[in-house]
């Protein structure tokens, strides 16, 4: 029965709160405590696009009060199959901005803070003031980034220095749901080999021997675009530009007599589209949002750690723990071993780097202990580096040999031993 | 061939912008069938108690959120309920305003809100009154119940949704956990299930068409190509000339067993080039890596074949499905050639380019002419029926003959319960000797509809949704109904694993959460979707999502 003193609205979330359950920690104490730590804790949702709205609406229904968002983007018209907080009328806005506001419309007493920005543009200190983060992003970098942040920030000596990391992501009717315990549990760059990315068609493909309609896309985004258009930097929301390589790239497949190409396709090709849906988002933001109110209150146990789902046959989910890696570059202490051809020139490697499931980096710079061996900054650096590019990785370090990487989208250093094939 | 090649830039219209992200799931076809269905929405029947409604039914209103956002026809809302303060912590489609009004107007216009392409009504009578206007469900192509429900009203709506065909999704969420079930017409068959484009690779190249076979033959000279044209001989085309070398070593034979594809792949292994400057070729990497693949002689699958035994695919009447037409067209065409209609679908490989898409021409006009064949088949029994009043769409056959292999019919089954039939009782007890499976929850939840159908006929009151004893001669009521013929199917720590989930569910008092509610209502979405759309696997038939695991299982009850 509920007692005088709880407000009506909240009647059931207030029941799993003042009430412990046959799974609920025997040492926890349900009660006034609990509600008064949830409706403290600070949380930031990095996003606020299909998992964001979802997630943001969420969390103000689970009774969290101060709640605070980044997303760097404004609203588009194919977001309104499913980013469900923003109306026609919004297109153009910024998306932080007007889910924030509407949210805090809909439900009182909660204090949504929006930021319109990237999450490189913050520091440590901004991070640290917030209780727990989710993040539903669709981009591999960012979410690397602020793993490697929260990762960073771990001072053993103060507890409140671990941010528990809570991560949704999802494409078309597949997505998971994961809970990071920075430094103390599997993170998100031990888990980069699961997300690897799709292999990108060979260079020569594109330029001589076209053979589907997507390669014929890519030479006119890639090629025909710097041949012909070099002055107009391409935007791939602008549909003249679309439209442009969508006939250039229809020339092409005339040429080589290949159907099949439409202006849908070519979009999906050049802004590299992945389908998403206003159900698969809700089953993932869901998931995410039921973890933060389990960590923030303790109600029940919370994900350890992974929760995959996929739902074209049936409804499937898979919940399992993924492993800490030792030698994560991120989280773990030892540099993590990469299998290379000694033949392979500096050059050919770099590239692979970009590709390779356990790495994805594709702007990097490296050096051993000793030498520099390739630095993309500052230009006279590039310069006297430049010559290594060619010579083969058995002339410029030796079998089992150790390198540092780094990459301007991260802010650490990749620690890689290559072992020779 | 100009077809082919639009002459005319034609940009996407805003419908296709405002759709772009779901079109590339579900096609334009999809669409089609999502824009000319309306839904129903059973979001509550009545009062518990002192309680005005028990349910909250957030579960519905995410669920129709999620079919409202990407542009179903329309939706009708029945909720006799009047928002009360409970609803304003749980539920999203309701604002202050809203306090003291009818919940399924309220509801209905927030939803609205969403989409200005969806059309939307509601109704405040209970459910049960609109059951007897006969013109009511047949408007609606899937029907959605929030429970729980009172039984008899959830037993009559089944009743009507199945006489007429509708499926129904019934689906609760109470405190950290969810069930629902579909309950499909008896026969639901389904064409585009999209399978991993993996799986459907059908290259015949143990039994090449005469065309292919020409084309396998036309590289005899191998040997005499310098290594630019030896290395973009498209894969294929080495796999079928070196099949020929193949079986003139071995009385015609083509290698049928691990050992033999073993030794066929070491043979077309041996054969590349490394003499060149990249000391070998991507398309015999290609070729020796498909060999385990794709050498397999062509075999039906059980499930196909399972199909064309069915009753509907064996004794057509004029009144058969087009689906059914097909089919028997399709199995004939089988029995003729011992394969199925060819997909013609062809893997990117490395070629040049003008090989590459001779070769893909060789595979779509063979699979042309295998759709023009079953065409004819069609044709014929159509005839041969009499009576049909519209023909067989030649864009169906088109799309069934690429799908062939892939098709799927699900047998519907009811809404369960636990003393259904003889299936469900055995799927039960074998369940729940398993220490992890969910279905203690779905017996927590059958306790739960008890209790609300006796709060509601005014037996109990409200106070039971949380008494002790009422959840224990809940508990001891389906133990009983397990065990009535077997005392053993249920040990003790099934019962107390049953009392452990009764008891998480006793949390709330029947009261929903916001987070179990939204996830289970994209569920819930993301089946309608396939229903309504024809396209991808249904749920068959229950699915128990456990928050304070985080997971689900998957049960045919």
């Amino acid at each position: 029965m509920a007692s005088p003193d709880v407000p009506p609205r909240w009647t059931h979330l207030y029941k799993v709160l003042t009430k412990s359950g046959p799974f609920s920690d025997e040492d926890w104490v349900p009660g006034p405590e609990t509600i008064t730590s949830l409706e403290s804790s600070k949380i930031l949702v990095i996003g606020a696009g299909g998992l964001g709205c979802e997630i943001l609406k969420n969390l103000a229904l689970s009774g969290f009060k101060d709640i605070h968002v980044i997303d760097m983007d404004t609203i588009d018209i194919s977001n309104l199959n499913r980013q469900f907080l923003f109306r026609q009328a919004d297109i153009g806005k910024p998306k932080a901005e007007v889910a924030a506001a509407f949210v805090e419309r809909r439900v009182k007493g909660v204090k949504i803070t929006p930021f319109v920005g990237k999450i490189q543009d913050k520091d440590e200190d901004y991070y640290m003031q917030f209780k727990i983060i989710v993040c539903g992003l669709d981009s591999i970098e960012a979410r690397r980034w602020i793993n490697s942040t929260l990762v960073g920030m771990v001072d053993f000596e103060d507890p409140e220095s671990l941010k528990p990391l809570i991560d949704g992501g999802t494409e078309g009717f597949k997505g998971q749901a994961r809970v990071i315990l920075p430094s103390l549990s599997s993170c998100i760059e031990c888990q980069l080999d699961m997300h690897a990315p799709r292999p990108a068609v060979p260079l020569c493909t594109i330029a001589t021997i076209p053979r589907q309609p997507q390669h014929c896309i890519e030479w006119a985004h890639q090629i025909a675009w710097q041949e012909q258009r070099k002055d107009d930097s391409f935007d791939s929301d602008d549909l003249e530009h679309i439209g442009w390589v969508y006939s250039a790239a229809l020339e092409r497949a005339k040429q080589f007599q290949i159907p099949g190409i439409t202006f849908q396709m070519t979009q999906g090709v050049v802004k590299n589209i992945i389908p998403a849906i206003a159900s698969t988002n809700a089953v993932i933001a869901a998931a995410t949002t039921s973890e933060a109110l389990k960590i923030a209150t303790s109600c029940n146990p919370y994900l350890e750690n992974y929760m995959m789902y996929a739902g074209e046959e049936g409804v499937y989910t898979y919940t399992f723990e993924a492993e800490k890696k030792p030698d994560c570059p991120v989280c773990g202490n030892l540099a993590r071993k990469l299998t290379v051809d000694p033949n392979m020139t500096l050059e050919v490697f770099i590239e692979t780097l970009g590709e390779r499931p356990e790495a994805q980096l594709k702007k990097p710079s490296m050096r051993t202990e000793e030498k520099t061996l390739y630095q993309r900054f500052p230009p006279q650096l590039e310069e006297q580096t430049r010559h290594n590019l060619k010579l083969k990785l058995k002339e410029l370090i030796e079998d089992g040999q150790e390198i540092a990487v780094s990459d301007p989208a991260y802010t650490i250093d990749f620690r890689f031993r290559l072992s020779f094939q | 061939m100009t077809e082919a090649f639009p002459r005319a830039l034609v940009g996407p219209s805003s419908k296709e912008r405002r759709y772009d992200r779901q079109l590339r799931l579900w096609a334009a076809s999809g669409q089609q069938s999502l824009e000319d269905s309306r839904v129903l929405l059973v979001n509550s029947d009545g009062s518990w108690g002192k309680q005005n409604t028990g349910v909250s039914g957030v579960v519905g209103v995410e669920t129709l959120k999620n079919l409202v956002l990407p542009g179903i026809g329309g939706f009708t809302i029945v909720d006799p309920a009047v928002v009360t303060e409970p609803d304003l912590g749980v539920n999203f489609f309701l604002e202050e305003a809203s306090l003291g009004k009818s919940r399924a107007e309220e509801t209905c216009r927030l939803l609205r809100e969403l989409n200005p392409d969806v059309e939307g009504t509601f109704q405040t009578k209970p459910i049960a009154e609109l059951l007897r206007d006969p013109e009511f469900l047949p408007q609606h192509k899937l029907i959605l119940v929030s429970g729980p429900v009172k039984r008899s009203s959830l037993v009559a709506l089944r009743k009507s949704a199945k006489s007429l065909g509708i499926p129904v999704l019934y689906a609760r969420s109470v405190g950290f956990y969810s069930i629902f079930s579909l309950q499909l017409a008896d026969v639901f068959p389904i064409v585009e299930t999209h399978p991993d484009p993996e799986s459907t690779q059908d290259l015949r190249l143990l039994n090449p068409w005469p065309e292919l076979a020409a084309v396998g033959a036309s590289i005899s000279n191998l040997e005499s190509l310098d290594d630019h044209q030896h290395g973009h001989v498209p894969y294929i085309l080495l796999l079928l000339h070196y099949l020929e070398q193949w079986k003139e070593a071995h009385d015609g034979n083509v290698p049928s067993n691990y050992k033999e594809k073993s030794e066929f792949r070491e043979m077309v292994r041996s054969s590349a080039r490394t003499s060149n400057p990249e000391g070998g070729e991507e398309n015999y990497d290609e070729a020796v890596a498909a060999v385990l693949k794709s050498l397999n002689p062509f075999s039906l699958r059980s499930s196909i074949r399972e199909i064309f035994e069915m009753e509907e695919c064996t004794r057509l009447n004029s009144g058969s499905a087009d689906f059914w037409v097909i089919a028997a067209a399709v199995r004939e065409f089988y029995q003729r050639h011992n394969v199925l209609p060819l997909p013609g679908s062809l893997p990117d490989m490395k070629a040049q380019s003008a090989d590459y898409v001779s070769l893909q021409n060789i595979y779509k006009s063979k699979a042309r002419k295998d759709i023009e064949e079953v065409t004819e088949i069609v044709r014929r029994i159509e005839v041969q029926l009499g009576t049909r009043v519209v023909e067989v769409a030649d864009k169906d056959i088109e799309v069934f003959c690429k799908n062939a292999a892939h098709i799927k019919v699900i047998r519907g089954r009811d809404i369960p319960q636990v003393a259904g039939d003889a299936h469900s009782l055995k799927t039960l007890r074998n369940h729940l000797s398993n220490d992890e499976s969910s279905i203690p929850i779905f017996l927590a939840f059958e306790i739960l509809d008890d209790i609300v159908t006796d709060i509601q006929d005014g037996k109990r009151p409200e106070a039971a949704l949380d008494d002790e004893t009422v959840w224990e001669s809940g508990i001891e009521r389906m133990v009983g109904a397990l065990t009535s013929d077997d005392p053993s199917a249920v040990d003790d720590d099934a019962r107390e694993r049953i009392r452990k989930a009764a008891r998480e569910l006793r949390r709330t008092q029947g009261g929903e959460l916001h987070n179990i509610s939204a996830l289970t209502g994209g569920l819930v979405a993301q089946e309608a979707l396939k229903v309504i759309t024809r396209q991808y696997g249904p749920l068959d038939n229950t699915c128990i999502f456990d928050g304070v695991r985080s997971g689900s299982e998957m049960y045919k009850l």
